[in-house]
């Protein structure tokens, strides 16, 4: 008996008590969301730790959109709560979330179209009050040589890509701590969706930025990330990491293999 | 000549008090896309807070100075218009937003019917009069004993119309506040997501809007030198034609719109009748809205996202 119990006890607590005692830095439990009387979440968990790169795969109008607007607070969650930082960030404002440092490149890319370039730069970086806008603005066109070039074009004229590119750029320029990208590689070329992918890593690697993506593009996602969950009809089906999930036969014939 | 150039000169200066209210049509409609029908008695209640407030100056304080007056007049008129403006933006429109389209605009002209019934009750329904204030004229022409004149009044206010619209295009294109004003109006969701917090911005823009339309009615009251609780009615509907023509939603073409207006009124008044001047303006109402519903500095709907 006590030798079973030996055996049994140091292999189960390894995993906990190697692990970084933090919370996580946000935190979604048993979240629901609606629009109108419609249900779009229907009690979704997700965590995301600091410094994390997590993805959310799942097909179309599974919800995946929506639980990043819920965690801004639009549509705000009915039920369960969204912890960000420690903190509670269910019932407030969308502006006051941002205000702590969460950024979103959100689905449709939703550029400024009658400002410029340049201008939508300057709403990204609202938050920061302008302290380190040169500074920021300089490293967003070394990330972003194309958005240089535009400056002063007009938003609604950019191409697909660029827009894209200026979206994630003004996400940034807030300096947040967790980024929120909503299908960053829909609609673009191959060439410029690894380019935006790579820079998503690197972003992640050097400067410690915590990032939780949608994807459609499960394989890249999966590649990219540390960790990953499945959502299918408004639910959570499935999580683990990038590895493990890409490995899973269901994840591969529903996302890998069927088409896409 | 001599009166085509004197009508120029009455025109642009209707013209440039239409534009001033125009503004405020057009940043409302731009940012929540209502027709703010109560906008116009917004100005007729400046007109009668600077007619308080020219008469308390001039006869409770005995001040003599114009200058002085003016600007005080100005300052208290379009601080207090705007605090009417943002009152009424909380507890009439703001409470409606997201329900169906056509509260706000009803609840709308309800304020526009409560704000001329409460000052012609505590007002009284006749014309008040203000002293006149500035009486005097440059002749800039004359032939044949017509003489072509340019009112103190009327240099006044083209001159402080000019002056307030450069300040207020660089408040909008050059300020952190007319940028996050810009963001709400071409996608509201977007702004907030960038930490702008929406709800105060279109507070503001009634603010911005009712301050420029108190401008405008302390111009009308030193113009014309009496004001009557009616008078927010034909000058706002006037100002809100001036907005679709030049194109709702644009600022500039607000101010066009405004001087277009102004001077198709005076034009019409001079060489055909003066009794028809309303109808012909509200005829170009009407064939703008049939013809070129965007106006002329409007923009395509196709930009739209
Ligand atoms: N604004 C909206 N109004 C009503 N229903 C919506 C709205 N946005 C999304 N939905 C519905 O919510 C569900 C989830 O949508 P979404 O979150 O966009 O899915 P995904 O991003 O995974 O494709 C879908 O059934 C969709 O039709
Ligand atoms: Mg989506």
């Amino acid at each position: 008996m006590i030798a079973t119990t030996g055996a049994t006890s140091p292999a189960t607590p390894a995993a906990p008590a190697a692990a970084p005692v933090r919370p996580p830095l946000l935190k979604v439990e048993g979240v629901t969301a609606f629009y109108g009387n419609i249900i779009a979440l229907k009690g979704v968990d997700i965590e995301v730790n600091e410094g994390e790169i997590v993805t959310l795969i799942g097909a179309n109008g599974a919800g995946k959109s929506t639980l990043m607007m819920t965690i801004c607070g639009a549509p705000r969650a009915r039920d369960g709560r969204v912890i960000y930082d420690g903190q509670d960030i269910t019932r407030l404002p969308t502006h006051e979330i941002m205000r702590m440092r969460i950024a979103q490149s959100p689905e449709g890319r939703r550029i400024f179209p009658r400002m410029s370039v340049y201008e939508n730069l300057q709403m990204g970086a609202a938050l920061d009050g302008g302290a380190h806008f040169q500074e920021d603005l300089a490293a967003m066109f070394e990330l972003f040589p194309r958005l240089k070039e535009r400056v002063s074009q007009r938003g609604g004229t950019l191409s697909g890509g660029e827009q894209q590119m200026l979206s994630i750029a003004r996400a940034l320029m807030g300096r947040p701590r967790l980024l929120l990208l909503d299908e960053p590689s829909l609609g673009l070329a191959p060439l410029v969706a690894r380019q935006i992918f790579d820079v998503i890593r690197a972003l992640n690697a050097e400067r410690g930025l915590t990032v939780f993506l949608v994807e459609q593009n499960a394989f890249h996602a999966l590649k990219l990330a540390h960790r990953g969950y499945v959502m299918v009809n408004g639910l959570v089906t499935m999580s683990g990491t990038g590895a493990d999930l890409l490995a899973r036969p269901e994840v591969r014939a529903a996302y890998l293999e069927g088409g896409r | 000549m001599e009166v085509f150039v004197q009508q120029l000169i009455n025109g642009l200066t209707l013209g440039s008090i239409y534009g001033l209210i125009a503004i405020g049509y057009t940043m409302v409609f731009g940012i929540i896309g209502m027709v703010n029908f109560s906008h116009g008695d917004v100005f007729m209640v400046s007109a009668f807070t600077g007619l308080i407030c020219i008469l308390m100056l001039t006869t409770v304080l005995g001040m003599s100075s114009i200058f002085l007056i003016l600007v005080i007049t100005l300052v208290v008129a379009m601080i207090f218009t705007g605090l009417v403006s943002w009152t009424i933006e909380r507890v009439a429109y703001r409470p409606l937003r997201g329900s169906f389209r056509l509260a706000p605009m009803i609840s709308a002209i309800g304020m526009s019917i409560f704000l001329s019934n409460f000052v012609q009750v505590t007002q009284g329904p006749r014309n008040k009069p203000i002293p006149p204030m500035v009486t005097d004229v440059f002749v800039i022409m004359e032939r044949d004993g017509y003489q072509v004149t340019l009112a103190y009044k009327q240099v006044i206010i083209m001159a402080v119309t000019a002056g307030l619209l450069l300040v207020f295009w660089w408040l909008v294109q050059k300020t952190p506040l007319g940028r996050a004003q810009r963001a709400c109006e071409q996608d509201r969701k977007m702004a907030a997501l960038l930490g702008v917090n929406v709800d105060r911005t279109i507070s503001l823009t009634f603010v911005i809007g009712a301050a420029l339309a108190a401008v405008a009615g302390v111009m009308f009251l030193m113009y014309y030198g009496v004001v009557n609780f009616a008078d927010g009615f034909v000058p706002g509907v006037k100002a809100f034609t001036a907005a679709v023509l030049g194109g709702i939603g644009s600022l500039p073409g607000a101010v066009l719109g405004g001087l277009l207006i102004g001077l198709i009124e005076t034009f019409w008044s001079a060489y055909f009748s003066i009794e028809y001047k309303d109808v012909a303006a509200f005829s170009i109402l009407v064939v703008v809205l049939i013809f070129m519903p965007q106006g002329l500095l409007g923009r395509p709907e196709v930009e739209k996202v």
